[in-house]
């Protein structure tokens, strides 16, 4: 009997613990709430999804944007943006835009500090026209724009 | 949960993740063959992390590419260290890849 109620007991005790462990290990492992910014890109003109992100960028010549001068395939145009935290530190979130698709807005990026600032990725460009990369360091908006002639575009699947 | 290949190579304290996810991306605006509109799917919050640490976060439409992906660098990763990368669409799936540092 008493050695029933003791493994009783620590089985509790055990199923306690690892319920703790599990909801530790389970929790996500966030720093910062998700702030999506909605306004930027439910947007369908370029101008709008600027305002959304917080205004009018300036050219930033410490922005890095390398875009294809041509994408034979408009559904997947390659692009990073990297940015030389020597010429322009604090750079805590990265934008990519297509003036031309239906919403420019295509993605946001924060970047945690003290960190690289240095984004890949492939999107879709609609047709011809400019893309910009806008960074914003302390709270103040950069860019740099390029354009990428589209042979086929990117909204045919 | 969809599995995303990841890869994590270091080199002179700098670390390189590259992901590749498998998501149609769709934007919402297709149709398909009977002239009906294929609805919107596509991949709006995805997040890589250095262990407990989140290095990037990011919000994304449909503007991405399908089967998306995604590199990025960061200081302060040493070889064998976890790298994960997560996402989460509009309709509540979610993809999930995780690797240790080369």
């Amino acid at each position: 009997m008493k050695q029933t109620d003791l493994s009783g007991t620590s089985r509790r005790r055990f199923l306690g613990w690892t319920a703790l462990l599990g909801a530790a290990v389970s929790l996500p492992a966030r720093v910062w709430a998700w702030a999506r910014p909605e306004a930027a890109f439910v947007a369908t003109g370029i101008d709008a999804a600027l305002a959304g992100l917080g205004g009018t960028p300036t050219v930033h010549d410490a922005i890095q944007f390398t875009t294809p001068d041509i994408a034979e395939n408009g559904a997947v145009v390659p692009i990073r943006i990297e940015v030389d935290s020597a010429a322009l530190p604090n750079v805590s979130k990265v934008s990519v835009l297509v003036e031309m698709n239906p919403n420019p807005m295509a993605a946001v990026f924060d970047i945690a500090p003290d960190t690289e600032v240095y984004i890949e990725t492939r999107v879709k460009v609609a047709q011809t026209c400019n893309l910009y990369a806008v960074v914003e360091a302390d709270g103040e908006l950069y860019m740099q724009s390029r354009e990428t002639k589209v042979t086929l575009g990117g909204c045919g699947g | 949960m969809s599995r995303i290949k990841i890869r994590a190579q270091q080199a002179d304290g700098i670390t390189e993740v590259k992901a590749l996810m498998r998501h149609p991306m769709e934007t919402g605006m297709r149709k398909d063959q009977s002239g009906a509109s294929i609805p919107a799917h596509f991949i709006t919050e995805v997040a890589v992390f250095h262990g407990e640490r989140t290095v990037m976060q990011g919000y994304w439409g449909a503007a991405v590419s399908a089967n998306p992906f995604l590199g990025v660098r960061f200081k302060g990763g040493e070889a064998g260290d976890t790298v994960k990368v997560t996402w989460v669409d509009n309709q509540g799936g979610t993809g999930e890849g995780e690797t240790t540092i080369r």
